[in-house]
């Protein structure tokens, strides 16, 4: 449909346009959900794709680590300056390093590291299958005896779910890190100190529930690549689409499950 | 037609996108053994009647049988078996492109077939041969090779398991005379050597009489004409006719 002819015929009608927009929206969260279960059967049971789990695991978490590293350390550091100004303003300069510890692992880790893995892998999940639907590829494999859902779909959703945490963790590490780094080097902190009040104060459920966090964060991330590159139409341009559908869903999915969990978890610890 | 059962038939086979129908009951069939070409304009429907076929595709109404069983609404696990004595040859020929040549050729053998990669390897660079591609080709990416070179490619991945039927959708497309010529050759040596059945489009004449024994022409979702390959230049069709000769008037109206 033109732009104009769209315009027009919501202008014409805005309830029935309100009615379809409402409809697809429904259609499309039932789709994603069975292309979601589908995609968790064929990722827990054999036959498994060993050769492309490993290569997964490469691409969405080995090769993250730079970017994800780097978001974190500067986030870290950013952070540490941010809470030692609101800090002073009543005079407590000195709790820094563990609100600095507690944002990192609890918060600005997993969503930090799943964002980056949305701009970086959910795209190219998206781009890579939807090229292989535009060029026949995916139907391809179905008659080659060989289920593209199993092949494609199970090692991505693997390597997110296993990977993102691995990352996270090695975010929060460089996280802290970072802010150490501000403290001790800027703000005159003591190195041994600051590392100790850190440790003293982080609980084992700091760090876990964030890395519960993302887990479901990498599930999403690899799960929209795939969604939206699987069902991609209409050659170079539909690849395009797909990849920015991919992006754009992952980030408002994670914020969106980010806050549920925080509930879920603040509930959980009373 | 004879008595016996088709290798593979449509019975009345119809299929629609977004209102416009572009099978409607397609009748057609092939003998075993056999080599159909089915010819026609673009956007007659050509495509769509091999993917209803493959069932990559679901037609609305009709039937599809191979050796008299109907194939459509088989479950993925007995399609995967069904898929097992088919072999495909895409118009881009599809290869994958993130693994090597003798990985694509091979690519039923090692993932679905449980064949070692030894093993695999071997009779990928034999099926390579059969196409002319040399041994070295094998290690390369299909990103590497030219276009003649990936279709060759595509046929030795769709020939490699001996398949019983073998589909191929415009193989000369987008090649030159010249490799195109050779293509036919080839396309048609394979499926006399393996005595499979071979169901083809194509809007090539030459590549038509090369590798067909029967021609079947499609136009607005029916089967118009059908004969012996021979007989497409003498058909007094007159559909047939303006194909042929490549004119823009006649009973084919002119809808580009």
């Amino acid at each position: 449909m033109a732009p104009a002819e769209a315009t027009r015929r919501v202008a014409a009608n805005p309830i029935r346009a309100l009615g379809r927009s409402t409809l697809a929206a429904i259609r499309s969260v039932g789709a994603v959900a069975v292309f979601a279960v589908r995609g968790v059967a064929t990722a827990l049971t054999p036959p498994w794709f060993p050769g492309q789990i490993w290569r997964q695991f490469g691409a969405i978490g080995f090769f993250s680590l730079p970017v994800v590293g780097l978001t974190a350390v500067f986030t870290g550091a950013a952070l540490a300056l941010n809470i030692f100004t609101g800090g002073g303003r009543f005079n407590a300069e000195q709790v820094m390093p563990q609100i600095v510890a507690l944002g990192i692992t609890r918060e600005l880790g997993p969503v930090l590291a799943a964002l980056m893995l949305a701009g970086r892998v959910s795209a190219a999940i998206a781009a890579e299958i939807g090229a292989m639907r535009a060029t026949e590829q995916i139907d391809a494999m179905r008659t080659l005896s060989t289920d593209p859902f199993r092949y494609l779909v199970g090692p991505r959703l693997l390597a997110g779910v296993l990977m993102l945490p691995l990352l996270t963790a090695v975010a929060d590490t460089i996280g802290v890190a970072g802010g150490w780094l501000v403290a001790t080097r800027v703000l005159a902190f003591n190195p041994t100190v600051y590392i100790r009040n850190t440790l003293d104060f982080l609980q084992a459920w700091d760090v876990v529930s964030g890395l519960i966090k993302a887990s479901v964060f990498g599930f999403i991330v690899a799960l929209m690549g795939c969604y939206h590159g699987y069902n991609a139409s209409g050659g170079a341009r539909g690849v395009g689409r797909a990849t920015t559908h991919a992006v754009v869903s992952s980030a408002i999915l994670i914020f969106a499950s980010d806050y549920l969990l925080t509930t879920v978890f603040t509930h959980a610890a009373r | 037609m004879t008595d016996a059962t088709p290798k593979l038939a449509w019975k009345g086979v119809t299929k629609s996108f977004e209102g416009r129908r572009v099978l409607d009951g397609l009748d057609l069939s092939v003998a075993p053994g056999k080599s159909l070409v089915i010819i026609g304009g673009s956007g007659q429907g050509k495509s769509v009647t091999i993917k209803t076929a493959l069932g990559l595709m679901r037609p609305e109404a009709g039937q599809i049988e191979l050796d008299g069983k109907t194939v459509v609404g088989l479950s993925e696990g007995a399609r995967r078996k069904l898929f097992s004595r088919i072999g495909v040859l895409f118009q881009g020929a599809a290869l994958f492109d993130s693994l090597t040549i003798w990985e694509n050729v091979a690519f039923r053998l090692l993932n679905a077939d449980g064949v070692s990669r030894k093993d695999a390897r071997e009779r990928a660079i034999e099926a390579l041969d059969q196409v002319r591609l040399a041994p070295a080709v094998a290690d390369r990416y299909p990103s590497e090779l030219s276009g003649g070179m990936q279709k060759r490619a595509g046929l030795a991945r769709a020939v490699v398991a001996r398949p019983e039927i073998l589909f191929f959708d415009e193989p000369t497309t987008g090649l030159d005379p010249i490799t195109a010529a050779a293509i036919n050759q080839l396309i048609s040596d394979q499926v006399r050597r393996l005595g499979s059945t071979a169901v083809s489009i194509t809007h090539d004449l030459a590549s038509a009489q090369t590798i067909g024994d029967e021609i079947a022409m499609l136009h607005n979702g029916k089967i118009i004409w059908r004969g012996p390959a021979a007989e497409l230049t003498t058909t007094d069709n007159p559909y047939a006719r303006q194909f042929v000769d490549g004119r823009a008037d006649g009973p084919i109206a002119h809808t580009v």
